[in-house]
């Protein structure tokens, strides 16, 4: 468990760091909290020849309110996310997901953007990006652009990111009025990630849903947004018997592999559960 | 001899002896990060190893090519089969009479064995090299399934021994066969199954599991060429045996090896046992002059390092209509993987299973034992248990239920039925063991008033009625356990290892000021032998605990003793301490008598130190007598207050307890969640309360891991599945239940103090309590047994084949 | 491979040190400077008995390189009691609760709780079992490990209005 040697790069700014990417094309890595990446270079199945730190560019750092929308620096670790009160009043399901990542240590160092960018079908991040529609600000020599979640993940670790980009920040839109959402997590312990979980929120008018959207965790190769859960749900009374259909919707997509958290026939009926779940929970914190 | 005024019972508080809960010594220097584990040595010039393993599980090795790594800077030695055949080293004896590789040579035989052992300046080289190693190989088909391994067509693992068909514990019937072990009256049960009036049979499978204890194992060896001596400081539970087992291996005389044990970070069974990696360092140090430093990561302890179960035990219990047991017949398939290097005494190839009748009147009984060989790691030890004792437990308090179940008894009452009753002890069982002591009825009763269980069955019912009227989707599990141990091996009659009798030492020297030297032949793990033989010491001399050191695990200055695993620390070691202290004692009494002026028959020990009988206000206070000792013994006697005792068990010793077990399930999920856990347990007289209660805790930890989660699982090639602490469950403080204590007290009546053993009980009971919890939820809807682990998606599957997932 | 300078503050004195990138900060604390409190557990971030004080957290230093500490302020076990020798009030705890058998998590455990501690003063015992859940112990069964940390903060509380008084 001895990672193999590499070269280590602490740039200050987002351009020396796309620099360092840019001139080690093949060899770079970008690390940000390094608990994905470290762990596979201890098991030297990843050996960049460069290693890019990330931890020292103070523009990847921050949370901050801009336009209505929040923006999450990259490098905004996840205990700092679950620190920030006014985070936490908005989108209190961001502070929700980020207590069911990992553990205290692992939070203390773990970012928000490596969560989202690294393409890890198990993170809990995406899932919660795609369901509240966020936006990924994104870096490249080539020059900045934006990449909706909902467009960004391809596959197990493959993204829309192209060679030597990276993510800088995610802008999270305000939640419409009356609207609550929930992350629920199955997991066997602490630190795993999810057997299953989802991500829902929805917003209620005159006692019917309004708005709604739900992802789903690790139970593809991918995250994946339940659209047609969704989208069945708009008109519905909140209830046991919508939220059955919803979740049966999000089975149907879901295309989980068996593993030691279980076959994959359970890990899609527990895709729904989870969906029914978060349904439940979103609905009650929305008032209805 | 004390201070004026000082009531009997400020004297005995000053002691700390046996039953208080002294505060350990240990702790002093573990939290400041001043313990002193392998890893934390240092040498000059030290060397470090580590090895280049196979992918395959079973495959022929072509060829091994070592040159890249050798041409690393900094690699010093690359080891293979080659280098040390020329030694005999490439081979190992196993503790179960079987041979191990060392290093593969020929084949490897299971995923991650050991192949080249590449030692360079530091360890980030040596990791670099060990990838370097080139190996082709030839793919062979791996054999996963142990109900395959006697196969006609199954495929030969061990080719070394495939025409032997006489093993070391009898005949082979098949080259991956390696023994058949039976026990009882085969006929007599027979007879019994015939004339039941019910019976029933279930094959009950305790996976595979590992003990990972927080350190890894690890050694650092140095080889003095010029003395011809041999150190190693390693992660050993049994020291002395090592370096027996050192000796005859090397050749070096067994005075000039040197073996240490500094402080362990737990070990539950898994550092009894010689590994290749410790092999490999000291060869290192003898080829490179230098101190060589082995430390396995967790993966390779995972993979490659002593599992523990992996028994399959089909049970048949015979039976009256009114619950009486009449007859039990167990045959277990064993899988030991690819080498039989299980950790039992010699003679016991599967261990003391024949525990099994449990804590029952079973007037007959019979057992076998197949033990096969797999494409997986070797091991088979006692994980926490004293040799398969966890398994002979979990075996029949799964079957108790199974037979409550069909006779639609409640499963408290069919125990109380069949329990041995208080005076049938010392009770013979049928498959030949003499139980000590024990009070079945009373544990079970306090047991079941503790928890209100009459209560809890109605909340049960109450529960399943709303579950079928789809009220809930929630079941209530009780789990009832009760678990009879066998620990402290043992007696010269039953147990031996290598041929060296089981036996423990003590070795105690009271000096001038009193202070007290003591070394056992035993080794802590974190057990806490440093606090609790002092105040056995304490008790027996007279000397407060506070005044006694206690040192284990060098082999230069500890006594000769077979070392800590199997509960055997208390039942042999701390009577070894008790009889040496009573030999001081009586020594201490020819001395007193002389100060005080008396017939030394006429003096008695009271707690302290001596008085003359019948006039407490002459006495002289251990203290002044070991002063005395020193310079004024009474003519004819040498001076000197000093005492060894090799002390060879009479017996065994039976601990027992009651566990009661509260499960909530949450059918959606499989999630089942522990919402009470009572254990009430007799381990004879209790030395420390706290620790005692500390490894309750802990020991239940380890079953609720062990039941709920836990398991070493291969894929049909012969791959371990999640090999890390990512997967391999462990529980965090999160998941880990609260567990309530209480005991009862039942002392041994052959032990010097009465002292049973406890560490291994909670394992062994707890086991059997959340199985049960798991399995009872579910038993009103016909369920009979649920394999382990429940983990979240078997328990969910086990509903779906009830019909409840639809 | 070349070595980078690093200088950082380890117990409250200043360190200057050549490391290897690659090199784990467990690894450089425990081997380049002696300080042995701190164990390997798992290596995969899993266990906790690496956890050390890095900058006002508790980080695993299995899974940090040593690099990366350039410019940190960090705490090991060895540096928790006070420079006279007294020692804090959670090495004391966990003894007399018993909190620790084979001591091999106790160092990562203690320096946990001591950040723990100072986030959440007056912790519960679901917030106490929640913030250790990052640290394995295989002995103890985490029930007094929880009284300890629990008796502890009851004692700074105690020192804590003390001193105000």
């Amino acid at each position: 468990m001895i990672p193999a040697a590499f070269t280590y790069h602490r740039p200050r700014t987002v351009p020396d760091a796309l620099a360092l990417l840019g001139a080690h094309p093949e060899e770079a890595r970008a690390i940000a909290g390094g608990h994905s990446l470290i762990p596979m270079m201890k098991l030297r199945l990843a050996t960049p020849g460069h290693l890019v730190d990330l931890g020292a560019i103070a523009a990847l750092k921050g949370i901050r309110e801009e336009g209505g929308a929040w923006v999450l620096g990259a490098t905004t670790t996840q205990a700092e996310l679950i620190a920030h009160a006014g985070l936490a009043r908005v989108l209190p399901i961001l502070r929700e997901t980020a207590l069911q990542i990992a553990d205290p240590q692992v939070r203390a160092r773990g970012t928000v953007g490596g969560n989202v960018a690294n393409g890890d079908p198990g993170n809990d991040m995406p899932a919660v990006m795609l369901c509240l529609d966020a936006v990924l600000e994104v870096a490249g020599r080539g020059g900045a652009r934006t990449i909706r979640a909902r467009a960004f993940y391809r596959g197990a670790f493959a993204t829309a990111l192209a060679a030597g980009e990276i993510v800088t920040a995610i802008r999270i839109p305000a939640p419409p009025a009356k609207a609550g959402a929930a992350y629920v997590k199955l997991k066997r312990k602490t630190g795993d990630y999810a057997t299953a979980a989802a991500a829902a929120m929805l917003s209620l008018e005159g006692g019917r849903i309004a708005r709604c959207a739900i992802a789903l965790t690790n139970v593809a190769p991918m995250a994946l947004l339940a659209e047609a859960a969704a989208a069945g749900l708009i008109g519905a009374v909140p209830g046991a018997a919508a939220f059955a259909a919803a979740a049966a919707a999000a089975e149907a997509i879901a295309d989980p592999a068996a593993d030691g958290h279980g076959p994959a026939d359970y890990r899609r009926r527990m895709a729904g559960v989870m969906v029914r779940r978060a349904l439940a929970a979103a609905a009650e914190r929305a008032g209805g | 001899m004390n201070e004026i005024g000082d009531t009997r019972a400020a004297r005995e508080e000053k002691l700390q002896g046996i039953g208080c809960r002294r505060k350990r010594i240990e702790d002093i220097r573990f939290t400041q990060g001043k313990g002193n584990y392998v890893d934390d040595l240092k040498l000059p010039g030290m060397l470090f190893g580590d090895f280049h393993r196979s992918p395959y599980a079973h495959a022929r090795i072509r060829r091994i090519d070592t040159t890249k790594a050798r041409a690393l800077a900094g690699v010093v030695a690359v080891l293979t089969a080659t280098d040390l055949k020329p030694l005999k080293l490439d081979w190992m004896p196993t503790l179960a009479g079987d041979v191990q590789a060392v290093l593969a040579g020929e084949k490897v035989l299971f995923q991650g064995q050991e192949i080249a052992f590449v030692v360079a300046t530091d360890r980030y080289l040596a990791a670099d090299a060990a990838d370097l190693v080139e190996v082709e190989y030839e793919e062979l088909p791996p054999l996963v399934d142990p109900f395959r391994s006697m196969a006609p067509d199954a495929p030969i693992l061990r080719e070394d021994i495939k025409d032997t068909t006489e093993g070391a514990h009898g005949k082979r019937r098949h080259p991956n066969h390696i023994f058949t072990w039976e026990v009882g009256d085969r006929e007599a049960t027979e007879q019994a199954f015939r004339a039941a009036e019910v019976s029933v049979k279930q094959l009950i499978s305790y996976q595979r599991v590992h003990p990972s204890p927080l350190e890894t194992c690890q050694a650092v060896a140095s080889f003095d060429k010029i003395e011809g001596e041999l150190t190693v400081w390693g992660t050993f539970q049994a020291p002395h045996v090592v370096r027996t087992v050192g000796a005859i291996l090397s050749g070096i005389p067994e005075h000039k090896i040197h073996i240490i044990a500094p402080d362990i970070g737990g070990g539950f069974g898994n550092k009894v046992g010689v590994y290749p990696g410790y092999v490999c360092a000291i060869v290192a140090s003898i080829v490179t002059g230098k101190p060589v430093k082995w430390v396995e990561d967790r993966i390779e302890n995972l993979t490659a390092t002593a599992f523990a179960r992996d028994y399959h035990m089909t049970a048949e219990i015979a039976a009256t209509r009114a619950g009486k047991v009449t007859g039990l017949r167990v045959h277990v398939l064993a899988d030991h993987g690819a080498f039989d290097a299980c950790a039992d005494p010699s003679k016991w190839p599967a261990g003391f299973f024949n525990i099994v009748t449990g804590s029952y009147d079973f007037p007959v009984a019979h057992v076998t034992v197949d033990g096969v060989y797999t494409s997986k790691a070797p091991g088979g030890v006692a994980y926490r248990c004293s040799f398969r004792v966890t398994e002979a437990a979990y075996c029949i308090e799964r079957a108790m239920d199974i037979l409550a179940h069909k006779l639609r008894l409640d499963p408290a009452e069919i125990r109380m039925r069949n329990f041995i009753r208080r005076e049938q002890f010392p009770y013979h069982s049928a498959l030949g063991w003499e139980y000590d002591s024990g009070d079945y009825h009373t544990a079970m009763k306090k047991a079941l008033e503790a928890v209100g269980y009459q209560a809890l069955r109605t909340e049960q019912r109450e529960k399943q009625e709303q579950f079928r009227r789809r009220e809930t989707r929630e079941l209530m599990g009780i789990g009832v356990s009760f678990f009879t141990e066998i620990v402290g091996a043992g007696p010269s009659k039953n147990c031996d290892i290598l041929g060296i009798a089981m036996f423990d030492s003590a070795e105690i020297r009271v000096h001038p000021t009193g202070a007290i030297i003591a070394r056992m032949g035993t080794k802590s793990q974190g057990q806490g032998h440093e606090t609790t033989y002092a105040q056995i010491i304490a008790s027996e001399l007279g000397i407060p605990a506070d005044n006694v050191m206690v040192e284990e695990g060098n082999t230069d200055t500890a006594p000769y003793g077979l070392g800590t695993y199997g509960s055997r620390s208390t039942p042999t070691a701390a009577a070894a301490t008790a009889a040496a202290c009573r030999k001081i004692r009586a020594k201490a009494q020819m001395i007193a008598a002389h100060l005080l002026e008396v017939h030394h028959d006429d003096v008695e020990f009271d707690i302290d130190g001596f008085r003359v009988k019948g006039m407490p206000e002459r006495s002289k206070s251990m203290k002044e007598v070991a002063w005395a000792a020193y310079n004024a013994v009474p003519p004819g006697l040498e001076p000197g207050l000093e005492a060894v005792s090799y002390y060879d068990p009479p017996n065994m010793t039976y601990p027992f307890g009651a566990y009661l077990c509260v499960m909530d399930i949450d059918v959606d999920t499989g999630v089942a969640k522990v919402r009470r856990f009572y254990a009430l347990d007799d381990c004879g007289t209790r030395i420390n309360p706290m620790i005692i209660e500390g490894q309750v805790h802990g020991g239940l930890t380890e079953a609720f891991a062990i039941a709920m989660g836990q398991e070493i699982a291969y894929d049909e090639m012969g791959n371990l599945k999640g090999p890390s602490f990512m997967d391999f469950f462990l529980p965090t403080a999160v998941e880990t239940p609260h567990w309530e204590t209480d005991y009862t007290v039942t002392p041994s009546p052959h032990h010097p103090i009465g002292a049973k053993g406890v560490g291994e009980s909670p394992n062994v009971g707890g086991v059997p309590a959340f199985s049960n919890a798991v399995n009872d939820a579910f038993a009103f809807l016909g369920a009979t047994h649920i394999q382990m682990p429940h983990d979240p998606w078997r328990v969910w599957k086990a509903a779906e084949a009830l019909g409840l997932q639809k | 491979m070349a070595k980078t300078a690093i200088s950082l503050t380890v117990n409250g004195e200043k360190v200057e040190a050549l490391v290897e990138p690659r090199t784990l900060l467990i690894h450089f604390l425990r081997e380049q400077l002696s300080l042995t409190g701190a164990h390997i557990g798992c290596e995969t971030s899993h266990c906790g008995a690496c956890t050390v004080d890095m900058d006002g957290q508790s980080v695993k230093s299995c899974t940090v390189f040593a690099v990366q500490a350039d410019g940190a302020d960090l705490r090991t076990i060895e540096g928790l009691a006070a420079p006279d020798g007294t020692l804090h009030a959670l090495q004391n705890a966990f003894r007399e609760w018993h909190g620790l058998q084979c001591g091999f998590c106790t160092p990562g455990m203690i320096m946990r709780a001591w950040r723990l501690l100072q986030e959440n003063p007056h912790p519960s015992e679901a917030e106490i079992r929640f913030g250790i859940a990052g640290n394995l112990c295989r002995c103890t069964g985490y029930q007094n490990i929880v009284h300890a940390i629990s008796a502890a903060a009851a004692t700074l509380a105690g020192a804590s209005k003390e001193a105000a008084e």
